[in-house]
């Protein structure tokens, strides 16, 4: 009989959920009590709403436990690993009991994500038992050209998942017929967008993938030379990277000789970014890569003519890398039947904001928002109305509640004034001021400029003046042509990709909540709540029962009213903190 | 970095050697080499930035342009315990302004800014990528999850705590 299997989600999400105690308890009990299981850790599977998870696999399948602590998890190792009896109340996933998380699931389909949270991602066997390198063994076996492997990647429809959606195979092609003798591969794995983390799960859960990717990337283009740009806030995924590369070489996968493959050497490093968002743009992350700041050049001549030290260069995103091995081996004709005619195979979104079950979901094309919202994610938290989607990060947009039924493919999305980006979906609810959403991205970009383009340095900060009066209250009727105009500007004479962009937060909330503009503007009223200026609480005098509470919460010492009287706030003292209306159990602060 | 004295100087440039020699050897680019500089002393001294100027053959000028392009470079020295508060959408959406506002009057500082004990250094960040647990900080290489002012608050107090028992 084969032993049993406890292994632990160690990914970041679910070591800020406290994994590394359920970790530190299950390696107690491995230790002491002499109980015959085995103990490993595996990444994240994408259920971040359920961290931590343990996962216990024996003869009969597998069983995800959600929110462990120490406690649960001694229980577990009690209950299943030495009687055999499965704790049903806690099973969030498992191949032989149903589960009321099963609906997460349901509408995936992993081809990107196919080893996160199964395999442990610093054993490069786990990787190679689950077909990893058999790709890369493949070519060297069939002994296939570089131009074929080319023809499969184009022929499967796979298009830059980093948000840009430029054929991956035309880009290889490209660089492939770049005369020059030496040719860099990049890997951007500087994920900047405030809101998605599809990137970092990817390389903390299966390194290998990526850099198997990369390989064939290599081969198909004729770089002897790769680099991998990733963000320094990712400790983990850093780590995680450099074990995986010295074991591939340990392995025969880098270095001379390529896993056999006659005249072919591939050699991989791995360069931490320093904190620039304007990095993801690919020849500012090349200036980067030297050593320079990291500001972008004029397009053409395109990296894959002259690229990093004036090299052919091809760049592709993480998850995009990630997906070719599986292309290479199962082909492309099955890639490609996943998806749409214009937008083949799979995303991964990371759901967030007022979402019931935040995580990674990797999605086939062509299914709409609101399948993913109230099928995947599970509905909106504690049930209130769905508003909106914001997709793509700072360089996407917002769109309605009312456009649910738009389709996940590249054109469907930019026909809407937003795009599919690297593929952070922020759901909001009747919460989230839109006005005040636009304002962050603003804020966001105006400091992430790097200042070359006079349109996006000057132009995003005046955007931002603006819509900061409006959220203050002391926006000007004007003030909506304003925006629109000025934004256009900022489209049209910016270099990059991030000036290019900046403004769509704006035009799109202008486009789909005018409403919420004008009540701003015009009325000084946030309808959603959140802009402190234009708000005012009061005592709504039913229900209050003067338990005193609020008045003793209120740091500016505005509330007044004795025990058991109805309480009052002056208006005036009021800082509009919201602790009385946090704070106030019986629902009687009313916040306008 | 103004009252640096001569010993302080020469006690800079001895942890400064061996990086200064690693990138003779193997090269890597200035912002590795900066990258270097912080990790053994938590920020970039004035002398270590025209170190590093001298090695890559590079004027001070575009060395300290490279440095005060990136936001992960410090030029004043940071407390023992760096926390990183996240700005992110989703973070920003459950309202982390509060948690930032908490954490800014407990320690008693602005963003950016280190206590006075040199315990805490304060920062904002653009996104951690744990969105699903926002609101996040993280402390060290340590990330808390799903944050609110109180428990934001006591994290910190727990961490002075222990600091103080040292």
């Amino acid at each position: 009989m084969s032993v049993t299997q406890v292994i632990v989600g160690m990914g970041s999400c679910g070591m800020a959920a406290g994994a590394g105690r359920v970790w530190d308890r299950l390696t107690e009990l491995f230790r002491n009590d002499n109980i015959n299981f085995r103990l490993s850790s595996t990444s994240c599977i994408g259920m971040c709403y359920r961290e931590p998870l343990v996962e216990v696999r024996d003869q009969r399948g597998y069983v995800i436990y959600g929110e462990i602590d120490e406690h649960k998890a001694a229980r577990i190792v009690e209950s299943h690993v030495i009687k055999g009896e499965v704790i049903r109340e806690w099973i969030v996933r498992s191949d032989y009991i149903a589960s009321p998380d099963d609906r997460f699931f349901k509408d995936q389909t992993r081809i990107a994500l196919r080893n996160c949270g199964v395999i442990d991602p610093g054993k490069i066997e786990e990787y190679i038992g689950r077909d990893g390198y058999a790709a890369l063994r493949r070519i060297a076996g069939e002994g296939i050209k570089p131009s074929s492997v080319i023809n499969e990647v184009t022929m499967s429809g796979l298009r830059g998942r980093g948000g840009g959606g430029f054929s991956t195979g035309r880009k290889w092609h490209l660089a492939s017929i770049a005369a020059e003798r030496e040719k860099y591969v990049i890997c951007n794995a500087d994920e900047g967008d405030p809101g998605a983390f599809m990137d970092r799960s990817l390389l903390e859960g299966d390194p290998h993938s990526v850099i198997e990717g990369m390989i064939i990337c290599g081969y198909a283009t004729g770089a002897s030379g790769g680099i991998i740009y990733c963000r320094a806030e990712y400790p983990l995924a850093v780590k995680r990277l450099r074990e995986a590369i010295k074991q591939a070489e340990m392995n025969g996968f880098l270095g001379a000789g390529v896993a056999g493959i006659p005249g072919f050497s591939f050699t991989l490093s791995l360069k931490e970014g320093a904190g620039a968002f304007v990095c993801g743009e690919e020849t500012a992350l090349m200036a980067s890569v030297e050593g320079r700041r990291g500001m972008p050049s004029r397009k053409p001549p395109y990296p894959s003519e002259v690229g990093l030290h004036g090299k052919p260069t091809c760049i592709n995103n993480v998850e995009t890398f990630a997906n070719v091995p599986w292309i290479i081996y199962h082909g492309a004709e099955r890639y490609a039947s996943v998806g749409t005619p214009g937008s083949k195979g799979t995303k991964v979104f990371a759901l967030t904001g007022k979402i019931r079950n935040g995580g990674l979901a990797e999605v086939p094309m062509g299914i709409t928002i609101n399948d993913i919202v109230f099928g995947t994610g599970g509905g909106i938290k504690n049930d209130r109305p769905f508003k909106a989607v914001q997709l793509g990060g700072p360089s996407g947009g917002c769109i309605p509640a009312s456009l649910g039924d738009t389709m996940i493919d590249y054109e469907s999305l930019r026909s809407t004034g937003a795009i599919m980006g690297s593929g952070g979906m922020v759901v909001m609810d009747d919460t989230t001021c839109m006005v005040d959403v636009a304002r962050f991205f603003l804020d966001f970009t105006c400091r992430e400029s790097c200042g070359k383009c006079t349109f996006c340095r000057v132009g995003t900060r005046r955007l931002l003046e603006i819509l900061n009066r409006i959220c203050d209250g002391e926006g000007r009727e004007e003030d909506m042509v304003l925006l629109k105009e000025l934004s256009e500007q900022v489209v049209d004479n910016s270099l990059c990709g991030l000036g290019q962009t900046a403004p769509n937060p704006v035009l799109t909330t202008l486009r789909y909540f005018e409403d919420e503009y004008r009540a701003h503007i015009i009325d000084k009223r946030c309808p959603a709540g959140v802009c402190t200026k234009l708000l005012t609480y009061s005592v709504i005098a039913d229900k209050c029962t003067g338990c005193t509470l609020c008045a003793t919460a209120c740091p500016a010492g505005a509330i007044a009213g004795a025990r058991k009287t109805v309480h009052f706030i002056d208006s005036e003292a009021c800082i509009k903190c919201g602790i009385c209306f946090d704070k106030c159990t019986f629902g009687a602060i009313e916040k306008k | 970095m103004k009252n640096g004295t001569c010993e302080s100087r020469s006690a800079d440039l001895s942890l400064l050697k061996p990086l200064l020699d690693k990138y003779r050897s193997s090269g890597g680019g200035l912002i590795t080499v900066l990258q270097d500089i912080q990790e053994a002393y938590g920020y970039l001294p004035a002398e270590a930035l025209e170190a590093a100027a001298s090695v890559t053959g590079q004027t001070l000028t575009s060395v300290y342009s490279v440095a005060t392009f990136y936001a992960q470079f410090r030029l004043k020295p940071s407390g023992r315990h760096i926390v990183r508060v996240c700005h992110g959408t989703a973070c920003h959406v459950q309202n982390v302004k509060s948690v930032s506002l908490a954490l800014s009057q407990e320690l008693g500082v602005a963003d950016g800014e280190t206590t006075d004990d040199l315990l805490f250094t304060l920062e904002t960040v653009a996104c951690l990528g744990c969105c699903s647990l926002a609101p996040v900080m993280m402390i060290g290489s340590e990330t808390y999850g799903n944050l609110t002012p109180a428990t934001a608050v006591r994290i910190i107090k727990s961490i002075r705590r222990k600091e103080k028992g040292k």
